[in-house]
């Protein structure tokens, strides 16, 4: 689809990536997301929490290939949490819309330009990408992982009614002004902090749209899901349940 | 000033409470039925009393069929994965190209 050039010069995007120990996929990002938004504005913000393996080094490096003034490194020295990498990420963000993602290739920036065409012709606030309809999945879970998603996902819609299929989703378009308000108001950590952007969100009444994703397991590395993180999403659902 | 502080605490926990409060409604008007159908036995008593169980095991049976029906339908995309190895091939390509040397710190697998 085309874009008009109008709206086009108009709009600025912020692409916000935290990343911990993505020496392997950082590269593979930046790349897919210039090759994906040849013709869009945008700027790419990496929050590093002091990665051990040299990830800064290659974002450096991309720096000299892109540009330091559309890839931009914002280093921390240790591990401080997603939300607080997104919020360190947004001061330094001189887009219209915020846009956040995985490092990991498992949200694949050729879904860019439909989260930006989708806020385009609906005015959406926010724009969030899910598995769980037509024209989305996954690829690389087991049965026991769909399992505990759907498990989690049943039981988030009961208690929340959240108006949205994918909470735990993380690729996702806001208006900044959207969200500068809803990460100020969220105190969780992990993928608790996804669920409760979007909870609080959909209880501001921000106008919010989806649009189907794949979402592939991770290429490489090692994925951060384990039994504690479990536990934690549903000490989060209960914390939502009654504060939201 | 305590009174102002009490008021604002009280706009506070409204305001936080909004989602609970509207499930506390459900409650409370699901607990008010079964009340009512318990003075007026319009059904058995032997029967009513069981009622909020009933009503507790069909939600859980409710709840197990979507996550077995969510199970049956969902989504999946292999040939995704086929399309993002492509992808990660000609990205290599080009980042190994424009590099100016290969460091030990850039080395994919």
């Amino acid at each position: 689809m085309i874009i008009s050039k109008r709206k086009r010069t108009k709009k600025k995007y912020t692409i916000i990536i935290p990343t911990y120990n993505e020496r392997l996929n950082i590269g593979l990002v930046i790349y897919l997301v210039f090759k994906y938004l040849q013709d869009i504005d945008f700027e790419v913000i990496i929050v590093d929490d002091g990665s051990p393996d040299g990830t800064q080094d290659i974002i450096k490096q991309l720096q000299n290939v892109y540009g330091d003034d559309r890839i931009l490194l914002q280093a921390r020295p240790k591990k401080l949490g997603l939300g607080t990498a997104y919020y360190h990420g947004l001061k330094h963000a001189s887009g219209d819309f915020i846009i956040i993602m995985d490092a990991d290739l498992s949200h694949h920036p050729k879904y860019l330009p439909s989260f930006i065409r989708k806020q385009m012709e609906t005015g959406a606030s926010i724009v969030t990408g899910t598995r769980y309809v037509r024209n989305g999945g996954v690829h690389g879970w087991n049965l026991m992982r769909k399992l505990t998603s759907r498990g989690a996902n049943v039981l988030a819609q009961t208690l929340l009614w959240p108006g949205v299929s994918d909470l735990t989703g993380s690729f996702r378009l806001y208006e900044r002004t959207a969200f500068e308000d809803v990460v100020s108001s969220c105190v969780s950590k992990g993928y608790v902090f996804q669920m409760e952007m979007i909870v609080r969100a959909s209880r501001k009444g921000y106008h919010i749209e989806e649009v189907p994703i794949t979402f592939v397991d991770r290429v490489y590395g090692s994925s951060k899901l384990g039994g504690s993180e479990i536990v934690e999403y549903l000490k989060g659902l209960f914390y939502l349940l009654f504060t939201t | 000033m305590l009174l102002k502080r009490g008021n604002s605490l009280k706009v506070i926990v409204v305001l936080t409470m909004k989602h609970i409060l509207k499930i506390m409604t459900l409650v409370v008007v699901v607990v008010g039925l079964w009340i009512s159908l318990l003075q007026t036995s319009v059904v058995p008593r032997s029967y009513t009393w069981l009622l909020p169980v009933y009503l507790i095991i069909s939600l859980g049976c409710y709840g197990l069929l979507m996550v077995r029906i969510g199970l049956i339908l969902f989504p999946t995309c292999l040939h995704e994965a086929v399309l993002l190895q492509k992808d990660i091939v000609e990205a290599k390509e080009f980042l190994t190209g424009v590099f100016p040397t290969p460091c030990p710190s850039f080395n994919y697998q």
